[in-house]
């Protein structure tokens, strides 16, 4: 107990006696940290100031000289426009769908995968096989390969059983972009959800068997709820890569037949049409909703991460 | 008794097959990728499809621009450099960061770590505008190195979080001992904490490498024909030019290799990279 108490008192009047030199360690502590963090700071923070800057202005990048303060007007412009509140809506719809049926289907093929069985290893190899092929070439791959109407494969396949041919994209497109995407998008949560179920209390679940608990119980008492915030965390770095999603609207439908969402649409406004203080709007209005996503993901990191860093 | 454990036998059984189904469904697509890419473009676009049509490599000696297109290889060549050379920067950055964040941590270390999370938050559109004015002021647009600069720090939160719980791993009585000895920290860090957290950092760079390699945003805004990467390649066949599926196929899955290769090496650590450190 004594040496507890006088360990850190020694450490203050020493600090006392030789205040510059300890200044210079904690900088020297400091010092590995700041290349990095300068870094993020330059190339992540900045841009995003000027795209608030710019979003009260009105310009147009092909008239540069009737640049000009607006106020709010760029807001009042995005938040009124149809097209525009069209791709909000069509953005919130893909990513709630994407997630939740790939936390469904990827909580389905964890639960599938979690019990032993002949060629574990390789069916979960198969699994993870489409979170790895490179997004523009998965989108072509759904685009040509399966949805075209002639020679897709799956129109090849409901031949075979004399099924309809319909034209995918066209009759369906924001299914057929969900589609590709929740394809992607399973493994990645089978991924998370595997860990999830795999980090269990064993020996728990081995009492509640001992005690006649059957497995439908097990599930609901015993794993759901421990599985509560590995699905939270799927959910929420799912909608957060989701929310940005470009490739594959790009690639499937180019935006058209209402697709659009709004990385494709802030896109479009300043590559194609110019209008950059409406883009960084749109742009502004996008970062507002990630941030409220993105506090909840913050929450829900911070919780299991002080419980790792508490267990080891 | 044993009709007990035979009915449980036979359900454990089903349940593994059920398992395979769904692998094979899941995997099905990027089989009939492969196998269309091997095919003729006549055999390739049939209805109903032609699974033993007679196999050929033309898919790909047309991607590789025998037949009068563009060849890949400039575009695959700039991927590999934006990719590799911000892989490393990011490491170069990332490793002393992570020992400042985790043995010998700064005051408040969380917070910083939480600070580099919240941007990999931030959309990347929303960046995108300036940093696209600022390209074209400074005649940065269509050059590689930009892309390079943008890649390192969209990968370098994801790489502090991961190598900070790898580095924690590493015992501070080696670390001490190393600087008793005299050693500053660079040779602690190249020479001491790098071989011990070696697997991880490895893990690290590969995760790094595949979002590099998959971006498309940025470089298809940034980009015209001398610095486009290989995605932006691919991006040439959206529209359909006639009979060009064993092309597609072949072009879809030699630019998604690396990655393949990537993810798979990475298989053990993926969820850990892909969830920010959140998940072992």
């Amino acid at each position: 107990m004594t040496a507890t108490t006088t360990a850190p008192l020694a450490g203050t009047s020493a600090r006392a006696t030789r205040q510059p030199s300890a200044r210079l360690r904690a900088w020297a502590t400091r010092a590995p940290l700041l290349p990095a963090l300068v870094f993020m700071i330059a190339v992540t923070q900045l841009p995003f100031v000027a795209t608030l800057v710019i979003s009260f202005f009105d310009w147009n990048a092909l008239y540069p000289k009737a640049r000009h303060f607006t106020g709010v007007d760029n807001y009042r412009q995005v938040l009124t426009d149809a097209d525009l509140r069209h791709s909000v809506w069509t953005t919130v719809l893909l990513t709630v769908a994407v997630v939740l049926v790939s936390l469904v289907l990827g909580l389905a093929l964890a639960l599938l995968l979690d019990r032993r069985f002949p060629g574990r290893g390789a069916v979960r190899t198969l699994l993870i096989a489409p979170f790895l092929v490179v997004p523009v070439a998965a989108a072509l791959l759904w685009k040509h390969v399966l949805y075209n109407p002639e020679y897709g494969l799956l129109n090849g396949l409901l031949h075979y059983v004399g099924g309809p041919q319909p034209d995918w994209i066209s009759n369906t497109p924001l299914l057929a972009v969900e589609a590709s995407l929740v394809w992607q998008w399973t493994p990645f949560m089978m991924l998370i959800l595997l860990a999830g179920l795999q980090s269990r209390d064993q020996q728990q679940i081995e009492a509640a068997r001992v005690d006649g608990a059957g497995d439908w119980q097990i599930f609901v008492h015993l794993t759901l709820p421990h599985l509560r915030r590995y699905l939270e965390l799927g959910a929420l770095l799912g909608s957060i890569y989701i929310v940005q999603n470009f490739d594959a609207v790009f690639t499937i439908t180019s935006g058209g037949l209402g697709t659009a969402n709004l990385p494709y649409t802030v896109y479009q406004s300043f590559y194609q049409a110019h209008e950059n203080g409406l883009a960084s709007a749109a742009g502004v209005l996008v970062v507002i909703g990630s941030i409220v996503i993105a506090t909840f993901a913050l929450r829900v990191v911070s919780s299991l991460f002080r419980e790792e860093v508490s267990r080891a | 008794m044993s009709a007990m454990a035979v009915r449980i036998r036979r359900k454990s059984v089903g349940l593994g097959l059920v398992a395979w189904l769904a692998g094979v469904v899941f995997f099905l697509p990027i089989a009939w990728m492969a196998l269309t890419s091997f095919h003729s473009e006549a055999d390739a676009a049939t209805n109903p499809p032609s699974f033993a049509a007679s196999l050929t490599l033309d898919g790909y000696r047309e991607f590789f621009g025998s037949g009068g297109g563009a060849s890949p290889w400039p575009a695959l060549v700039n991927s590999a450099v934006a990719s590799v050379v911000s892989t490393l920067l990011v490491l170069l950055l990332a490793l002393p960061a992570a020992y400042a964040l985790s043995i010998r941590p700064v005051k408040k270390w969380t917070d910083v770590l939480f600070f580099f999370l919240s941007t990999k938050m931030l959309p990347a559109v929303a960046g995108l505008l300036p940093i696209y004015l600022f390209a074209k002021n400074t005649g940065l647009l269509d050059n590689i190195w930009l892309l390079v600069v943008l890649y390192t720090s969209m990968n370098l939160p994801i790489a502090v979080w991961m190598m900070q719980s790898f580095l924690a791993e590493v015992p501070v009585a080696v670390i001490e001992a190393a600087r008793v000895d005299g050693a500053r920290l660079p040779t602690i860090l190249a020479r001491v904490v790098a071989p011990i957290a070696l697997p991880g950092i490895a893990a690290t760079a590969l995760i790094c490498f595949i979002f590099s390699w998959n971006e498309l945003l940025f470089a298809r805004v940034l980009t015209g024909v001398v610095a486009e990467t290989a995605p932006v390649f691919l991006t040439g066949f959206i529209t359909s030019q006639g009979l060009f599926l064993a092309k597609v196929c072949a072009a879809s899955l030699v630019i998604s290799l690396p990655v393949l290769a990537a993810g798979f090496a990475a298989q053990d650590k993926l969820v850990q990279g892909l969830s920010l450190g959140a998940v072992k």
